[in-house]
């Protein structure tokens, strides 16, 4: 039952592929239509989500397994905002905007916020001078961290300089043979899933 | 006004966190599930079905979009376990369209451009050694990330090299990760001092 | 138990206080450190800065509230800059969540320049898939935008009348704080060679220098310290410069902290202390 979903893989990959090296109007005007395709099934997908989502927690709603009040908020939410913002609208100044700015927002930034605890207690704990390696590391990591900030130069008048040369010589060598091989990588990937050799994204059968 | 408070009052009940979990935590968390699933739904309503299915429907008579509309209709399948066979022609899709346009984009950005750049000619002075390092950096971090050949011999102390570049590189990336995790905290605070508890001027 | 030992066993929650401390004393008594602009800022400035009056600039502010601290700043900024240069600017976002935050860093540039919707900017709103979106831009921006984020059709905005691609557009500018940035260097610039100026998290920032290098892009701004030197470099005080202060002394805080877990730990093996058995990276205490 798979070889018609690979003929799909093979036939919109090698096409778009190739579209891309056609200039010709119409050429693109095909490809252009192929990938806005992509933007209506990837609407689906995340309506996809969601019903998986709401299913999970109705589940434990359900059950009144441990936390199912919490689940409920998450239902209330997900149910309310969706349809507020569907007849409503999402820019700013409509309800759900206003809901965006008050809720979404502090509770996205602040859980990344709690990052800057967690990585000066691990840096604390973890970052330790073991080898030739990790004292490299460390250094550079200290040099960086003070060399690029305002108190930077009132330590040292160098320290920018250095900065500077550590990221445009051995940063910059690192990151481009990393960026080469996640290029290679992501290449040869793509071409086995074109030539039907992966299909893990398939699932299992 | 009420807004602000409302704001602090989430912002506080993620900090609480970093006492131990605690129910205001967690209902924070979940709130911010549901309501950014919510919001991502509405906007995909707004920005994706209305303008690029229903108006060209209705108002254009195009056809056409009903083949995305019933591929996306065919996801939905994979919901019941008995519609994964369905919703595998939508990924199906998805993935060969994303597969052929990572090629192109790959192959002439990351690998073309970037070893075009590596191989031009050393300038003359201090610029002409730097760009002799970062060469020596180039394959030398390449060669540790070539695996088919045992790490022995000049490959070995090519990779051995290569290891000092990526610490370095690492070590940066190191400083300027702490840096924009401060950051992050610096504007939450400034949210709760200035905008909240009217300590800092506008 | 020797001092070492008592460093090395200390309380998270006291390395807690003490960030938060490092954080809030700089706010509230700020001592205004100078901010050194970095030639990567001076030359995502520059490549602006050289763009005639008139031009079209497409704006992509790819970002969500969990990094707004980064890059809300740098968008407010950059378009300030572009809205005193006279520019154009046609922006868009390809993150649902980024929508409001977009459309609030377009109205708050454009309130404290004066400038006027549909005038002196565009705004399309949101559209899923980045590299179907950049693609489908090189040809056909109607194609991916048939209307703006209000609904109002392209070709009745007098900022995107006649614009229908990147070849119409001086620039491209690029805030992100995710793999998007990869895909307009492959996309807008690799394959439709559209000028490309970057702004991105402090996180991104290091992965960008073989880009600069290969003149892919022509200028970086990486995380709040950019945006702090983006607003110097206009001459405005906003909420980066506002926490520069802060930023530096935590810096110096995490460094101390690094420091002395390490002499610690030195001086207890030294003294031939037993450490507990527990690894030294344990995080649940």
């Amino acid at each position: 039952m798979r070889r018609g979903p690979l003929l799909v893989t093979f036939l919109s990959g090698a096409a778009v592929a190739a579209l891309f090296f056609i200039p010709h109007h119409q050429a693109q005007a095909v490809n252009n239509k192929l990938l806005e395709w992509t933007l209506v099934v990837y609407a689906f997908a995340l309506i996809l989500g969601s019903m998986s989502l709401w299913n999970s927690h109705a589940r434990k709603l359900n059950a009144r397994a441990e936390g199912w009040p919490f689940s409920l908020v998450t239902l209330v939410s997900l149910v309310g905002i969706t349809a507020l913002g569907i007849w409503k609208g999402v820019g700013e100044g409509s309800p759900v905007g206003r809901i965006y700015n008050t809720v979404n927002s502090p509770l996205a930034s602040t859980m990344f916020a709690l990052l800057a605890f967690v990585i000066a207690s691990a840096a604390f704990r973890a970052f330790r001078a073991r080898s030739v390696e990790a004292t490299l590391l460390l250094i550079t990591a200290i040099v960086m961290m003070i060399g690029r900030v305002s108190i930077g130069p009132l330590i040292s008048p160098h320290l920018p300089g250095v900065t500077e040369w550590l990221l445009d010589v051995p940063n910059l060598a690192a990151k481009r043979a990393i960026a080469v091989g996640v290029g290679l990588g992501a290449v040869s990937t793509a071409l086995k899933i074109i030539l039907g050799i992966e299909r893990s994204y398939l699932g299992r059968s | 006004m009420i807004e602000t408070w409302i704001a602090a009052f989430l912002t506080l009940c993620v900090f609480s966190f970093l006492y131990r979990e605690n129910p205001f935590y967690r209902f924070a968390e979940h709130l911010f599930v549901g309501s950014a699933a919510g919001y991502l739904l509405a906007v995909q309503w707004h920005n994706v079905l209305i303008p690029n299915v229903w108006t060209p429907l209705t108002r254009g008579g195009d056809l056409v979009v009903l083949i995305p509309l019933a591929l996306g209709l065919m996801m939905l399948a994979r919901i019941w376990s008995k519609g994964a066979g369905i919703a595998r022609w939508s990924i199906a899709f998805y993935v060969g369209v994303y597969s052929g346009v990572a090629i192109p984009g790959y192959m002439q950005a990351q690998i073309f451009a970037q070893l075009a750049d590596a191989a031009k000619p050393w300038p003359p002075g201090a610029a002409g050694v730097n760009a002799a390092l970062v060469f020596i950096g180039l394959i030398t971090v390449l060669a540790y990330f070539f695996f088919s050949l045992p790490h022995r011999g000049i490959h070995g102390v090519g990779a051995r090299i290569g290891i000092y570049f990526l610490m370095v590189a690492f070590g940066a990336s190191f400083g300027y990760t702490v840096m924009a995790r401060v950051s992050l905290l610096i504007s939450r605070v400034q949210f709760l001092l200035r905008d909240w508890l009217h300590l800092l001027p506008s | 138990m020797t001092w070492a030992r008592k460093v090395l066993s200390i309380d998270r929650r006291i390395i807690f206080l003490l960030v938060a401390a490092g954080v809030a004393l700089p706010l509230l008594r700020p001592v205004n450190l100078p901010i050194t602009v970095t030639p990567r800022v001076q030359a995502a400035f520059d490549a602006i800065d050289a763009l005639p009056a008139g031009s079209k600039v497409l704006l992509s502010m790819d970002y969500e509230p969990d990094i707004m601290a980064e890059l809300f700043p740098m968008s407010v900024a950059v378009l300030r800059h572009c809205f005193r240069k006279h520019l154009q600017v046609i922006a868009m976002t390809l993150y649902p969540a980024g929508t409001g935050l977009g459309e609030r860093a377009l109205r708050t540039a454009a309130k404290a320049e004066g400038a006027v919707l549909n005038k002196d900017y565009a705004w399309l709103g949101y559209k899923s898939g980045f590299q179907v979106v950049m693609i489908g831009i090189g040809e056909n921006l109607r194609g991916m935008y048939p209307v703006d984020f209000y609904g109002t059709p392209l070709d009745s905005i007098p900022v995107t009348r006649g614009v229908n691609a990147y070849r119409q557009m001086a620039m491209v500018i690029n805030l992100s704080g995710s793999s998007a940035t990869d895909y307009w260097i492959q996309f807008a610039q690799g394959r439709f060679h559209a000028p490309l100026v970057v702004g991105c998290t402090a996180v991104m920032a290091t992965d960008y220098y073989p880009y600069l290098s290969s003149k892919q892009i022509l200028g970086l701004v990486g995380g709040m310290k950019g945006a702090a030197e983006y607003e110097r470099l206009i001459d405005t005080v906003g909420d980066a410069r506002r926490g520069m202060d802060a930023q530096s002394l935590v810096h110096l805080i995490v460094a101390l902290l690094v420091i002395l877990g390490n002499v610690a730990l030195f001086v207890a093996r030294r003294a031939g202390e037993d450490l507990g058995g527990r690894p030294a990276g344990s995080m649940t205490r």
